[in-house]
């Protein structure tokens, strides 16, 4: 295999209108390293290694690899000299196997394939990688460790020698990250790739990488090597003087006398997944008012669907829901009436606009009601403005533009935006799923400060997660699902980490 | 919008305009004629003189509303092609309504027509929008299909019950009478449906715009997965918008009947559906864009008849340009956001 490239970063610039995404960044990626990219959301994390990758053109700087000046106009060029982008979602194309996927990935693919030697090729490729991966599986049948083990072998067999990963682990578990990122790591070490990768979770950082270097509001605040530095002194290089919010407490319930206390009841639900099988079946589960009941289970049980049944995207195929003792269908007037509110995963492709505004987006919940429209059918633009204005103040929504489209925020300040509107006042019933993916930690934890705020005056909160400790420090009480059933339940006082982790394995 | 995002809304489809006229000349003088004389010819018998200017108005009024016909849908992701088959059945709604009711005040009669006509009209293309929500019937293909319907439903009528014994090589229904025929506005030779397309292309852009239900329809074509977990209602946005679109070309119907034709026969079918396509194409679906769109193309419409006459040219040259024009548009779109100067740059 050949050997590790390392690049360059000289004095780069990259503006976005009157925004400053990237300042005069000027950074030394040395080849055979694992280096770590931090910053808070909208620091310009991605911006820079698209940048890097040819996929922005910056404004000024320039990028040096092995000493020469190089241009990257496009994706292209970068591949063209072994420099390959990870991205944060899949683009494996989903029926075809693991091998069709890999041959179909280079640059030219022949008329005719010949798969015998294809094949061959793939299989001696394959002995000299760490990677186990069933070639023969559609990407389908795969877990989301496995699928990304996969985006990356793709990198690897297109003889990429310098990785760009942003944000591969925020879809993993614990478990399949710690895999992925080991097996990197020795690549790293043994002079095979380079690799860069954007992360929010410290964790890792310590654990696998050797280099770090931090963004603050697009310029470069400080780099360093890991090992002279603990997770605290990241962290405060990242947040610069802000400080993190203090956690709340989980107050003992109170409970409002006016909300009865079964916020929701759900029935013998059942629902299909996309492709008509069976993906809930006769699921029976409570929240009382005042309640957090999280879901663990590993990712592809039936928690999806659960939640977009829930939330009015998917239709049940038996069983009912009742909100507040009533029965429940997802029309926008319950909604409205009930105080039924959702933050589903991946809110851009969930539930936002994308080429909408953000102020159009942050009153998606509200723009038929006073005080956004008069008399339910006119859009009062003036209010949806100062609407938005107070939100992006409050959630720290960056930029601070109403009118940009929300396409164009950065991951994690879709997820900000999403929360502002969905935490409203009047919520109390809410549905939440993987909250925090994305997120920089000080938005970690102002999400779960306030998930926290919200259970204690007394809303219904459902909780679910593919992160644990995310799961184990919300929760009152803890509810596995395997195979679109509900296996096991038990309160916060009595959950054993054990236990749980057989359950969500299906023993 | 910011100013280099309208920019490039007005540049690109312009630049694509100009390079399928330029296609257009290449094709023109394959057949040995002068394109440059074609490109005079044309603005000639466009805007060159006040009888051209009112004959491309003339052109123009039923564009507008056909065009409306295809942008409203689009806001909900949806690409209506048939609403040629909404004005055939409002005109002959129309026809149908003003017989029945003959003998009553002509403005009795005239909103008769309209009403009914734009009735029929919507009805036609919301059964294609019913088709797709409840049936998951592909909306373009039911729309074309119901056109075919649309013309055989005419041709049974006007052929059969409706038709009036004394038109004998081209079967029409009964004339509808000149008292109740829609007159010319005021100073020019040129029917109030103009002014009614105007006016519906406005109404539809403040529609679309200033009101929560545009705002849902502009939810439901930017994200459908948003818009259910918002609550909105897709499956009855989805028909009141057909419904909508289809009222407006069933209004050009009613004013091909009750300012052109006074009587319902095959010349009904002008294929002025056809061109609102690429009218609301070329528009990018901007109801305010619709009207100098529609100015343009009724222009070109308008001077098909003077290529003919003067340089010889069959009449089907002006499709030969619509054609070209509608396959470099929608091969422009492709351009949208890969072009550098329209980016956002420093301030
Ligand atoms: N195409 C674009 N148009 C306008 N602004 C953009 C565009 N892409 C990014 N930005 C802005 O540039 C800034 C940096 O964004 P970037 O995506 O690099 O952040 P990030 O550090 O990756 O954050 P996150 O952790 O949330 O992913 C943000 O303020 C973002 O809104
Ligand atoms: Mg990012």
């Amino acid at each position: 295999m050949s050997s590790a490239i390392g690049i360059d970063i000289v004095g780069m610039t990259k503006r976005f209108g009157p925004l400053v995404a990237l300042d005069h960044v000027t950074l030394k990626v040395a080849p055979g390293r694992v280096h770590a990219l931090l910053g808070e959301n909208g620091a310009g994390k991605s911006t820079l290694v698209k940048c890097v990758i040819g996929y922005y053109q910056a404004d000024q700087g320039d990028l040096f690899l092995a000493g020469q000046r190089r241009k990257m106009l496009s994706p292209r060029d970068a591949h063209a000299v072994g420099i390959g982008m990870v991205y944060q979602h899949f683009t494996l194309v989903p029926n075809m196997t693991v091998a069709e996927n890999l041959v179909m990935a280079r640059a030219s693919v022949p008329f005719k394939i010949n798969w015998r030697r294809e094949r061959e090729k793939i299989d001696s490729f394959l002995q000299k990688t760490p990677f186990g991966v069933r070639l023969d599986d559609p990407v389908t049948d795969l877990a989301a460790g496995e699928k990304q083990k996969v985006e990356i072998l793709k990198q690897l067999y297109l003889e990429r020698r310098f990785l760009i990963l942003d944000e591969p682990t925020s879809v993993l578990t614990p478990g399949e990250a710690d895999e992925v990122l080991g097996i990197l790591k020795d690549m790293a070490t043994n002079g095979d790739i380079t690799v860069l990768m954007i992360t929010h979770k410290l964790r890792e950082v310590s654990a696998f990488a050797e280099r770090v270097a931090v963004l603050r509001s697009g310029r470069l605040v400080g780099e360093g090597d890991v090992s002279d530095l603990d997770v605290h002194d990241m962290a405060s290089m990242m947040i610069g003087s802000r400080t993190l919010p203090t956690p709340v407490d989980r107050e003992a319930r109170a409970f409002p006398p006016t909300t009865s206390r079964q916020g929701l009841q759900i029935r013998g639900l059942s629902a299909d997944d996309d492709a008509g099988a069976k993906a809930l079946r006769e699921v029976d589960l409570t929240v009382q008012a005042g309640e957090i009941v999280g879901i663990a289970g590993v990712s592809g049980n039936g928690q999806r669907e659960l939640v977009e049944t829930l939330a009015g995207q998917r239709n049940a195929s038996g069983g009912k829901i009742l909100v507040h003792g009533e029965t429940y269908q997802a029309t926008r007037r319950e909604m409205a009436a009930k105080g039924v509110f959702c933050l589903p995963e991946e809110p851009l492709r969930n539930a936002c606009v994308p080429a909408m505004s953000v102020a159009e987006n942050l009153s998606l919940r509200a723009f038929d009601r006073r005080p956004l429209a008069w008399r339910q059918w006119w859009l009062r633009k003036g209010a949806i403005r100062q609407m938005a204005r107070q939100q992006i103040a409050r959630y720290n929504i960056k930029p601070p533009i109403p009118e940009m489209p929300i396409a164009s925020l950065s991951g994690g300040n879709v997820q900000r935006a999403v929360l502002a509107r969905e935490l409203a006042p009047e919520v109390t019933l809410l549905v939440v799923a993987n909250p925090c993916f994305g997120l920089d930690i000080v938005a970690v934890a102002e999400v779960r400060r306030a998930l926290l705020e919200a259970r204690n005056r007394g809303v219904s909160v459902l909780l679910v997660s593919e992160d644990l400790d995310e799961i184990l420090e919300l929760s009152d009480r803890v509810v596995v699902m395997f195979n679109g059933k509900l296996v096991y339940e038990t309160p916060i006082e009595d959950a054993d980490l054990a236990v749980i982790g057989r359950r969500m394995a299906g023993h | 919008m910011p100013f280099r995002a309208g920019l490039e809304a007005v540049l690109i489809p312009l630049a694509a305009l100009i390079f399928s006229m330029v296609l257009f000349g290449a094709v023109i003088s394959l057949v040995g004629v002068d394109p440059l004389a074609v490109y005079a010819l044309i603005y000639k018998g466009a805007f060159g003189t006040w009888f051209s200017w009112q004959n491309t108005l003339r052109q123009t009024a039923p564009l507008l509303l056909t065009a409306l016909c295809v942008a409203l849908p689009a806001q909900l992701g949806l690409v209506v092609i048939g609403g040629e088959g909404a004005l055939v059945l409002g005109g002959l709604a129309a026809v149908a309504i003003a017989l029945a009711v003959e003998g009553a005040p002509p403005v009795f009669v005239q909103f008769s027509m309209m009403l009914v006509g734009m009735t029929v009209g919507g009805l036609w293309i919301a059964l294609a929008g019913v088709l797709r929500h409840y049936r998951g019937v592909n909306e373009t293909i039911s729309s074309l299909l119901l056109f075919y319907i649309a013309v055989a439903i005419m041709n049974h009528l006007v052929e059969g019950i409706m038709r009036d014994p004394a038109s004998l090589n081209k079967p029409s229904t009964r004339h509808i009478g000149d008292a109740n025929m829609i007159g010319a506005i005021p100073g020019m030779d040129v029917h109030w449906g103009l002014v009614f397309g105007v006016v519906a292309c406005i109404v539809v852009y403040i529609l679309i715009f200033h009101t929560t239900i545009g705002f849902s329809f502009r939810v439901v074509g930017g994200n459908l997965r948003a818009a259910k977990m918002a609550g909105l209602p897709v499956g009855r946005l989805i028909v009141i918008s057909c419904f909508i679109a289809g009222g407006a070309a069933g209004l050009a119907g009613v004013f091909e009947i009750a300012a052109v034709h006074g009587q319902a026969n095959a010349s009904l079918i002008a294929k002025y559906g056809f061109t609102g396509i690429l009218v609301a194409f070329i528009a990018r679906h901007n109801p305010l864009a619709i009207i100098p769109v529609a100015l343009l193309l009724g222009g070109i419409e308008a001077s098909g008849g003077l290529l003919q006459r003067r340089l010889d040219l069959p009449d089907a040259t002006k499709l030969v340009l619509q054609g070209i024009a509608f396959v470099v548009i929608l091969a422009s779109e492709a351009l949208f956001g890969r072009i550098r100067f329209f980016q956002a740059r420093p301030a």
